[in-house]
């Protein structure tokens, strides 16, 4: 199985901040296949469109997979009323993940708002070996970030207000942090910063990016990103099949 | 189990069920759920003869009941379609429809002629595209223009020749005539109604293009009246499309006046559409005792 249209029943739900909601999912099949930075593609009832979610972190054994998700939306808010026990139809897993490597390597998370919950699973296989900046809003707004410690990470939160952490950007925390390789989620000026952290340094740099989904499978073309070929020309890949996650130095931000 | 095949313009489906162009790119992401061969043709992702690398990102919106899309035609090019695609559609073990676009007439000549000399099954001739400039919809939007590009491209064609016609028309019953007078031998019916969603935050479209086409389950009535009336105007076969998402909505087109049936939106909404779809209408066929999906074209009963 590549992808599969399943029904999964939802094990566990909470609002672990205003509008931002956590679900376990029941999801034995998609637990094995997935890897971290992939994604699911989820049908809201009454709805022509499914809503493309990131898989935030895979249990294999316990055959889960955990998906965070804030309302942005119609889509979104008739998901985030759901109920355990009800079940997701979910189309998954989709697009490719992180590329890993080696994870004794010194890895730079860097993660701002709702482009947090991807990185989680990709840090956890770091652990001890992973430094995650991640930036929010506000106090109220922040998520994860003992999820983050509780794997064994460094972390550092920034909020826009200073009411939580360093008071500013991500990209301040992210500046010093000695790493080999850095994995991104975010608002655009985000990754764009990021972006430049990684050429200065001269290290790999993965980022997700997303796009508006139609089939989420790579059929009809829907979610275009300009990518950049080899000789520096630009075409239209795009995000579900090509992506989610892209080397830095293919995109046009 | 009623006899589901149907024959297009002298081709052979084993049932009613086509996905539409552009829904289903070339087939390989779709295979992962099913064989191919569970439908009766696919009509692939409308080709050019050159290389187009599309319309600029958003191209998606949701609209109530449906979606707009301005992909742009985003395609390799005939040859490449010919050389990559084809041979393995080919071996599939369903009817392989090529579906082109052009700017000009003659670049639709050109691919029609080139297309002929594969073993491609049918052309669908898309003159109702309204996501670019050149796109073809010049060509769909009068009788003029569909009897003009149907007859030269009728020249070039040796391949059963189905046009794809616009619903952004004022009488589609006309287009339709027009289309069969001058030489077509299917017609498909209906392609994308155009659109516009509004950001009203940004106050900007949606859509980078900012008009789209509109498809999915809203499109489904527009698209049974004008197969409707399409289908007192001409008698060569209509393929039937917009909006079917249910095996209900696959017989009302059917009745309505369709021979074959072409499914695109649901696909994004419910991949195992079809699958469901037979097996709706299999079962409505034989609660009734009907022995061919042939005997529901044409049989609305109108006030
Ligand atoms: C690969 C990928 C991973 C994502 N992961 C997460 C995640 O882990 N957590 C999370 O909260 N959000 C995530 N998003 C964003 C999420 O898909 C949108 O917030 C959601 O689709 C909005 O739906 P809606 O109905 O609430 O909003 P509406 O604005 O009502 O949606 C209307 C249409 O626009 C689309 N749309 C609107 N905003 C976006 C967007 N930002 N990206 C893509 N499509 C959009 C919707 O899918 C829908 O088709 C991800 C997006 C992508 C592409
Ligand atoms: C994303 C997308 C791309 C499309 N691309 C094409 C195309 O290349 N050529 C074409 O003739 N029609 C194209 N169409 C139109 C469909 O083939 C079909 O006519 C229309 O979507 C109505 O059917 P539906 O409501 O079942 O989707 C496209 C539709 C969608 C949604
Ligand atoms: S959503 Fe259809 S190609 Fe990506």
């Amino acid at each position: 199985m590549k992808y599969d249209v399943k029904p999964c029943r939802i094990l566990y739900k909470r609002e672990i901040a205003q509008g931002i909601f956590d679900f376990l999912l029941d999801a034995e099949d998609f637990a094995k296949a997935a890897k971290p930075g992939q994604f699911v593609h989820i049908l809201v009832p009454g709805k022509t469109l499914r809503r493309p979610i990131s898989i935030c972190d895979i249990d294999a054994e316990a055959g889960t997979l955990r998906i965070v998700f804030q309302i942005r939306g119609e889509g979104t808010e008739i998901l985030s009323q759901m109920k355990i026990g009800d079940h997701m139809d979910v189309l998954a897993p989709l697009g490719n993940g992180f590329d890993l490597g080696d994870t004794n390597r010194k890895a730079l998370f860097v993660g701002g708002g709702i482009g947090v919950p991807p990185l989680l699973g990709a840090a956890k296989k770091f652990g001890k070996n992973a430094t995650v900046a991640v930036g929010f809003r506000n106090k109220e707004t922040a998520i994860l970030e003992a999820d983050f410690a509780r794997a064994g990470c460094r972390v550092f939160v920034a909020t826009d207000d200073g009411s939580m952490g360093h008071h500013g950007l991500v990209i301040d925390c992210a500046k010093d942090v000695e790493a080999d390789v850095i994995f991104a989620c975010g608002p655009t000026p985000m990754l764009k910063a990021v972006c430049e952290l990684a050429k200065e340094r001269g290290i790999p740099c993965q980022i997700s990016l997303e796009e508006r989904m139609a089939c989420g499978i790579g059929a009809c073309l829907g979610c275009a990103t300009p990518l950049l070929r080899e000789d520096g020309t630009q075409y239209f890949g795009h995000v579900c099949k090509d992506g989610p996650v892209f080397d830095y130095t293919k995109v046009v931000l | 189990m009623a006899d589901l095949r149907v024959n297009i313009a002298g081709v052979p489906f084993e049932n009613p069920l086509i996905a539409a162009s552009g829904t289903f790119g070339f087939g390989h992401e779709y295979q992962e759920f099913y064989p191919l061969s569970t439908l009766g043709g696919i009509s692939c992702k409308g080709i050019t003869l050159k290389e187009r690398p599309g319309n600029p990102p958003p191209r998606i919106a949701e609209a109530p009941g449906g979606m707009l899309n301005a992909v742009g035609l985003q395609n390799p090019g005939v040859d490449h379609f010919i050389e990559h695609d084809l041979p393995w559609l080919k071996q599939q073990g369903t009817v392989v429809i090529a579906n082109i676009a052009g700017n000009t007439p003659e670049d639709y000549c050109a691919m029609a002629e080139k297309l002929s000399d594969t073993d491609v099954d049918m052309i669908e001739l898309n003159i109702s595209c309204p996501n670019v400039k050149q796109g073809g919809v010049q060509f769909g939007t009068s009788c003029a223009g569909v009897g003009g590009i149907t007859e030269a491209v009728r020249k070039y064609c040796k391949k059963p020749l189905m046009v794809k016609l616009s619903p952004n028309v004022a009488d589609i019953g006309e287009i339709a005539a027009a289309a069969e007078a001058a030489g077509a031998d299917a017609i498909s019916m209906i392609n994308t109604l155009t659109g516009m969603r509004i950001d009203i935050r940004t106050r900007r479209p949606i859509i980078r293009n900012n008009t789209g086409g509109m498809s999915g389950p809203a499109l489904l009535p527009v698209a049974v009246r004008m197969v409707w009336q399409a289908s007192q105007r001409v008698k060569i076969p209509i393929v039937g499309m917009g909006g079917i998402s249910k095996w209900e909505d696959a017989v009302e087109m059917l009745l309505a006046g369709a021979s074959a049936l072409q499914i695109g939106t649901v696909f994004f909404t419910d991949p195992y559409a079809p699958v469901k779809i037979l097996d709706g209408l299999n079962r409505y066929l034989d609660e009734r005792n009907i022995k061919s999906v042939t005997e529901l074209t044409g049989g609305i009963q109108p006030w």
